[in-house]
């Protein structure tokens, strides 16, 4: 009350926000369950499973605000109460302006109506009457690129085409504020640009947005702001560039705890290796300029069979750089290696370097590491997207 | 109540009526024309079996339109209660994402069902004529006995949405109680069937019961038996009424606190 423009400028503010969802551990959707309850003393066990925990945070206006969150964090049941579909159990939630009602692209889109009938209704959910979809109509249409295909069913449409629809209609809204969750996801190249264009239009018009997604780039492209909520806690509030850090992060040591369990498991059915050989390899050290690899091999090998040691680095599943020990370096028996790589080539991302251990002679696999070696190197870097930069020197003139 | 009736709530209620009715028809040759033919054959069976087989006397003269309008009125009441019922689970899609008024896909489930008992009138009224119906001045008072019924209706309907979200039993006991209902309803009977008075006038107190034969009384014939003719201006007499405003009180404050959490029970 003291200071109406602090205030003002604020969005949504989020309060002390918990929800929690009663799951019966036997959902009872009969009343002779519910009977059969009463008569052991009416105690049915319940699960509360808490989806958000004590969450505050305020979206100012004009803010592209990222909430990012692994699958199951708690992100989507938030948007859905910044949307009203869900009550919070305790705390609250102001809104500041006109919100936009839907979290979803194409909600109450019918299958058995024409793609015509579907944007009408669909106009309607958003608070559009009849002349005024009309005149909007053709516009949807183009923009959609759907003219051929308007009075067919829409149950003959591509997946692909239903999202270009539905977001033909839904940047209709006219609304100072709008949530948007995971619109990314679905669409080809041309979508997305569609996409990334709305939303530059978005900005430019400083309109306020709320923005659920996996695509860090898309986040650390287009917002200003960021949390990161992990298991209904929110961790952090800040910068698009620290939280999509912290994402990464947090993907990754779920990732390697995978990992591990999986190769525990998998230990029967890997490739069959001898028993004679084994290979570790593990980050020993790494710094913003270099990354130190230790590497420990045992064999029963001698000076008339020597082998080598394979390094590949690899970015999403695919192998950008293989190295291996110099083939005269001849290593037999045991031994001890270290491996410095020199980070400084290297792009923001995250990459893994799996090592193997060859006969020099047949160049037969003779083991492999189970540590995958993991490293990030982190930072925001919009103009370079390629894993690697070459060792180069320039001038100026 | 003032944005009740906002423009955007027009608009989505015009546009979720108009899909409903679509999609009922839809794949059929003749479309539209069946929410006319469907009652008009209903009625002609009934009309053939309790008036020109069983003889079932009402006492009175033009027993078809008699019979007619408590078919008539019945089928919305059954109509409206049924679709209303699964029509919060049914639009699940809707509520689970996005942010619109509830009571929304109740209404237009329930306006849908208007829409029916308009064409349904119109058979009526083509009845009447050609049964050469005398009309009376008491006319125009069918429109307030509609009206009763489809509060009635209404408080009933929003009840069941909500309770069914969270018990589908309540799908299969509405149908049996509905069943029972239009027995013990004088629908297809005349109620001086009846002999015992006592229980005659317990049967009135029902609201459908006490609609019905009002309906008729204004309608067809000033010899109808109604509730007023019965409990001879007791106050008795306002039970039906007593129970259609609390039934429709009870409903809305019932919708309104299940609202809240229809997202995420269905």
């Amino acid at each position: 009350m003291d200071a109406p423009n602090d205030t003002n400028d604020i969005a949504i503010k989020v309060d002390h926000v918990t929800k929690t969802f009663k799951l019966p551990h036997d959902k009872q959707t009969s009343i002779k369950g519910l009977l059969i309850g009463l008569l052991r003393g009416g105690k049915r066990t319940f699960e509360n499973q808490i989806a958000l925990k004590d969450v505050s945070f305020d979206v100012k206006k004009g803010d592209f605000f990222a909430i990012v969150g692994r699958n199951g964090s708690g992100k989507s049941t938030m948007l859905k109460m910044l949307a009203g579909i869900y009550e919070p159990n305790k705390g609250g939630i102001q809104v500041n302006g006109k919100l936009t009602p839907f979290i979803e692209l194409g909600v109450g889109f019918n299958h058995d109506l024409s793609g015509r009938e579907n944007v009408f209704l669909n106009g309607a959910l958003l608070g559009f009457n009849r002349k005024e979809m009309e005149g909007m109509y053709d516009d949807i249409v183009e923009f959609a690129e759907l003219e051929r295909f308007m009075d067919q069913k829409l149950k003959n449409y591509s997946s692909g085409m239903q999202v270009r629809l539905a977001f033909s209609i839904a940047i209709r809204a006219q609304s100072d504020m709008l949530l948007l969750d995971e619109v990314l996801a679905v669409g080809d190249a041309a979508f997305q640009q569609k996409c990334f264009d709305y939303f530059e239009e978005l900005k430019r018009q400083n309109k306020t947005v709320v923005f659920v997604s996996h695509d860090m780039g898309a986040v650390q492209r287009f917002c200003n702001r960021a949390v990161y909520i992990k298991n209904g806690i929110l961790l952090h509030d800040g910068t698009p560039g620290e939280v999509a850090d912290m994402y990464t992060l947090d993907n990754m040591e779920s990732m390697q705890a995978n990992e591990e369990k999986q190769s525990k498991k998998q230990k029967d059915d890997g490739p069959k290796l001898p028993k004679d050989f084994s290979l570790t390899t593990k980050v020993a050290e790494q710094t913003a300029e270099k990354l130190v690899l230790d590497v420990n091999y045992k064999s029963k090998t001698t000076k008339d069979d020597p082998m080598y040691v394979a390094f590949s680095v690899i970015r999403d599943g695919a192998s950008i750089a293989e190295m291996t020990t110099p083939l005269d370096l001849k290593l037999t028996g045991d031994g001890h290696l270290t491996y410095t790589l020199d980070l400084s080539l290297f792009n923001a991302g995250s990459y893994e370097i799996p090592t193997i251990l060859c006969l020099q002679s047949s160049r037969k696999l003779v083991a492999l590491s189970k540590h995958k070696n993991r490293f990030i190197i982190k930072g925001n870097d919009p103009i370079r997207g390629a894993s690697m930069r070459l060792p180069d020197t320039w001038q100026q003139k | 109540m003032k944005h009740i009736f906002s423009k955007q709530n027009r608009a989505l209620l015009r546009e979720l009526v108009r899909t409903d009715f679509k999609l009922r028809y839809q794949g059929s040759v003749l479309g539209y024309v069946w929410s006319l033919l469907r009652p008009l054959l209903m009625f002609v069976i009934m009309y053939v079996v309790f008036v020109k087989f069983i003889k079932v006397n009402f006492g009175i003269p033009h027993s078809a339109v008699y019979l007619l309008i408590g078919i008539v009125l019945w089928n919305f009441f059954n109509e409206m209660t049924v679709q209303s019922l699964g029509s919060i689970v049914g639009r699940g899609d809707l509520i689970r994402k996005i942010r619109i008024p509830r009571w929304m896909i109740v209404f237009s489930s329930s306006v849908a069902a208007l829409i029916n008992l308009g064409l349904n009138l119109v058979i009526v009224a083509i009845f009447m004529v050609a049964d050469h119906v005398a009309v009376t001045e008491t006319l125009p008072l069918i429109l307030l006995i509609l009206l009763e019924v489809y509060l009635f209706a209404l408080g009933i309907s929003l009840f069941l949405a909500a309770a069914f979200v969270k018990y589908r039993d309540v799908g299969y006991i509405w149908e049996v109680l509905m069943q029972a209902g239009f027995y013990l309803t004088p629908i297809l009977y005349p109620l001086s069937q009846i002999t015992n008075v006592a229980i005659q006038k317990i049967l009135m107190l029902n609201p459908m019961a006490q609609a019905l034969q009002d309906a008729r009384y204004t309608v067809v014939s000033h010899q109808t038996p109604t509730i007023y003719r019965l409990f001879e201006g007791g106050y008795y007499l306002f039970i039906p009424f007593i129970i259609v405003v609390f039934v429709l009180i009870a409903g809305l404050l019932y919708f309104k606190k299940e609202a809240k959490y229809f997202a995420e029970n269905i």
